[in-house]
């Protein structure tokens, strides 16, 4: 079982796009699971129907039992996060500022305050158009992702892989450098790397490079709208050199990116010419650099 | 009169329409823009002013005190977040995963976990030909950009008085930074394409807007791309288009180089000077 | 000496666990005593942040002076390791436990 993880460190540079096309290319070898939740976009292309949905819960949040509560005032004064506001001469917890971090609990002279675990969204398991699985998760306003979120999407992905004897998994990776892309790196066997010739997509691929290096994983990188900015793109090859990242293939500013979304299909399925052509290949380069 | 520029989602075209919208406000009006991502703060790829001042952030934070622990394992046990671990004889403290709550140091016994101010991150002032732009960074290994966000807020809010077009820059996503970065503003920008991505990211961005009872409208960025649904979902749920900036590969290609748009391309200009008398009739109708 | 293993399972024969902070398992191998034993480690799930740290502290509690892990540890986890004095070798993620105290004893795993 080989475990494939994109991620781009910054947003907009087609991670997605190209994540469901080799999902739709590597089909029932596949087991798909959308680590990205902030924009959890994937299945708008996948068409995943939910044979599965449970309640997440991550971090816990203050409440207070009015019937014991004393209105002493202690809470209040403690809460570094003004999330104990009186209203009509009641202390009440306002959920969206409580860090969790249970000072209030452990303060209040009689026990009013609990601490309780957040419900933040739900996670699925799917199947989808293709007729591979798909795990994907949703969360609700205010909720962030987390390693936590991450993992069991990804051990539900890996469980179902190893039941049913699947090749691949293919991760749609979380954005920035925290806890969330750590999350989604750690266990991977190859790392593909999705980023456009801009100022901004060379800055993010380096720090996000920083940690694939760190966790010693083998790397490639697609460099999308090469065309874009030819001397950015340049600048991008001569990174890849040096670290040792393989270049598997630059594919050109291509409005059939968006055309596809919008028709709610990949790449592979919308284009039939070039675009396609570049993206089956480099998923055959891709299938063979995971092996080695 | 403060402005976010907000999207549910990385990559529509949030700085883009932050950076040239100020800087073509700025052409008449007093303006300072401020870039709230500090996770990655891209305005200034595209503003190079000249640096004004630079104040270093802090967030609290505890610092072991060796001689007068007696090892209880309290604030060990006092930590929801993991940022406090005993290690045999030793306590340790891991700045990032800290939410500053005090509890591990007022809850101690012996006041062996004094609170101490660390350095999170930066806050630069620019002037930008006639605008100030605010950049505030995290440093790199940080992780929380809440209390960096509520500082900078401050920092804005005590230099620039209620006289000046407030524009900030918000962090993508629907989540902590996004809420914290717009609970305060008076009217809120959401950027979006019209494709079904840009629709779903849309669609979250504006519950978040409903939960926070706050005022906002719609800009689509890359026009012309795509299909209506974006355009028929605001008609359905009443929600404003300002404007729409048409879909050009030439916009690419100048943001790739960390240029500015507005002036580059006239339907693009359009689309911004139609912003701009909103923004404008929005802050008379505010200052009555 | 104490060398710890992240694995999914309980024995010799069981896969590594290439992560760290949410490894399933924790395996310890006393090399003088020739003692073997497994600790559940699958309570970490709980944890939304900090499970790098929280597992490195476990593996500090367990007298472990070697690590035998996948991936490597995150930036905290190895700062809590270095100063309980845990020697960490990585590369092992694809083995199965017995395979990769093989490799560690062939001197064939990365010092982290």
């Amino acid at each position: 079982m080989k475990e494939i993880v994109i991620i781009s460190g910054k947003g907009g540079t087609g991670k997605t796009s190209y994540t469901a096309s080799i999902s739709v290319l590597a089909g029932k070898d596949a087991i798909v699971a959308d680590c990205d939740v902030d924009a959890a976009d994937m299945h708008l292309l996948m068409k995943p129907v939910v044979e599965k949905s449970e309640n997440f819960y991550s971090g816990v949040v203050a409440e207070i039992d009015p019937d014991k509560c004393t209105n002493c005032g202690i809470c209040t004064e403690k809460c570094r996060f003004n999330a104990i506001p009186v209203i009509n001469d009641q202390h009440i917890i306002s959920s969206l500022n409580c860090e969790g971090c249970g000072y209030c609990e452990k303060v209040c002279p009689v026990e009013a305050i609990q601490m309780n675990e957040m419900n933040v969204g739900d996670w699925y398991i799917s199947n989808t158009k293709v007729d591979n699985t798909m795990v994907h998760a949703r969360l609700g306003i205010g909720a962030e992702n987390s390693g936590k979120l991450v993992a069991k999407v990804k051990n539900e992905a890996k469980q179902l892989a190893e039941e049913t004897n699947k090749h691949y998994i293919i991760v749609d990776g979380s954005p920035g450098i925290g806890c969330p892309v750590v999350s989604s790196l750690s266990g991977a066997n190859y790392v593909v790397l999705v980023t456009e010739p801009s100022v901004s997509g060379l800055h993010d691929l380096k720090r996000v490079y920083e940690l694939v290096d760190k966790f010693n994983l083998k790397a490639g990188c697609i460099i999308n709208k090469s065309d874009i900015n030819p001397e950015v793109t340049n600048e991008i090859l001569d990174f890849l050199k040096k670290e040792s990242i393989e270049h598997i293939v630059s594919l050109p500013y291509n409005e059939n990116f968006t055309k596809a979304m919008t028709n709610g299909q990949t790449i592979v399925e919308y284009d039939q010419g070039e675009l396609r052509d570049a993206i089956v290949q480099s998923w055959e380069k891709v299938k063979e650099l995971v092996e080695e | 009169m403060k402005i976010a520029i907000a999207s549910g989602k990385g990559g529509t075209g949030k700085t883009t329409l932050s950076t040239n919208l100020s800087v073509l406000l700025s052409e008449t009006e007093r303006v300072v823009l401020t870039d709230l991502d500090v996770e990655e703060p891209n305005s200034g790829l595209f503003i190079k002013g000249d640096l004004k001042s630079e104040e270093i952030k802090y967030k609290m934070i505890p610092e072991w005190k060796e001689d007068t622990c007696t090892l209880c394992g309290e604030c060990q046990k006092n930590c929801n977040f993991h940022a406090v671990i005993q290690l045999g004889p030793q306590i340790m403290v891991f700045p990032e995963l800290c939410h500053s709550c005090f509890a591990c140091s007022e809850l101690c016994p012996t006041n062996s976990l004094p609170m101490q101010a660390q350095r999170m991150g930066t806050i630069k002032e620019y002037q930008y030909r006639q605008m100030a732009f605010v950049e505030s960074c995290l440093d790199i290994g940080q992780e929380q950009a809440v209390p960096l966000i509520g500082q900078t807020n401050e920092y804005v809010n005590q230099k620039f008085d209620e006289d000046y077009i407030m524009i900030f820059d918000a962090p993508p996503g629907t989540s902590c930074p996004v809420i914290e970065a717009t609970k305060d503003v008076d009217y809120v920008i959401l950027v979006t394409e019209p494709t079904p991505f840009g629709l779903h990211d849309l669609k979250l961005a504006v519950e978040t807007m409903k939960e926070l009872k706050k005022d906002y409208g719609v800009v689509i960025n890359r026009y012309g791309l795509g299909n209506d649904d974006v355009i028929d979902y605001c008609k359905e749920e009443n929600v404003t288009v300002l404007a729409k900036i048409p879909n050009s590969r030439k916009v690419a290609e100048i943001y790739s180089k960390g240029k500015l748009i507005y002036n580059e391309i006239p339907e693009i200009k359009e689309q911004f000077l139609k912003l701009k008398e909103f923004i404008l009739t929005r802050k008379k109708e505010f200052v009555q | 000496m104490k060398i710890a293993f992240t694995a999914k399972g309980t024995d010799w024969d069981s896969q590594m666990d290439p992560r760290f902070g949410r490894t399933e398992y924790i395996l310890v191998y006393d090399d003088e005593k020739e003692t073997f034993e497994s600790f559940d480690n699958r309570d970490i799930e709980n944890e939304a942040h900090g499970a790098g740290p929280k597992t490195s502290q476990k593996l500090f509690e367990l007298g472990a002076q070697v690590l035998i892990t996948g991936n490597g540890p995150g930036g905290n986890a190895a700062t809590v390791l270095q100063k309980a004095g845990v020697k960490s070798f990585i590369g092992a993620g694809g083995m199965n436990v017995k395979e990769a105290y093989k490799a560690y004893k062939n001197n064939e795993l990365k010092e982290f």
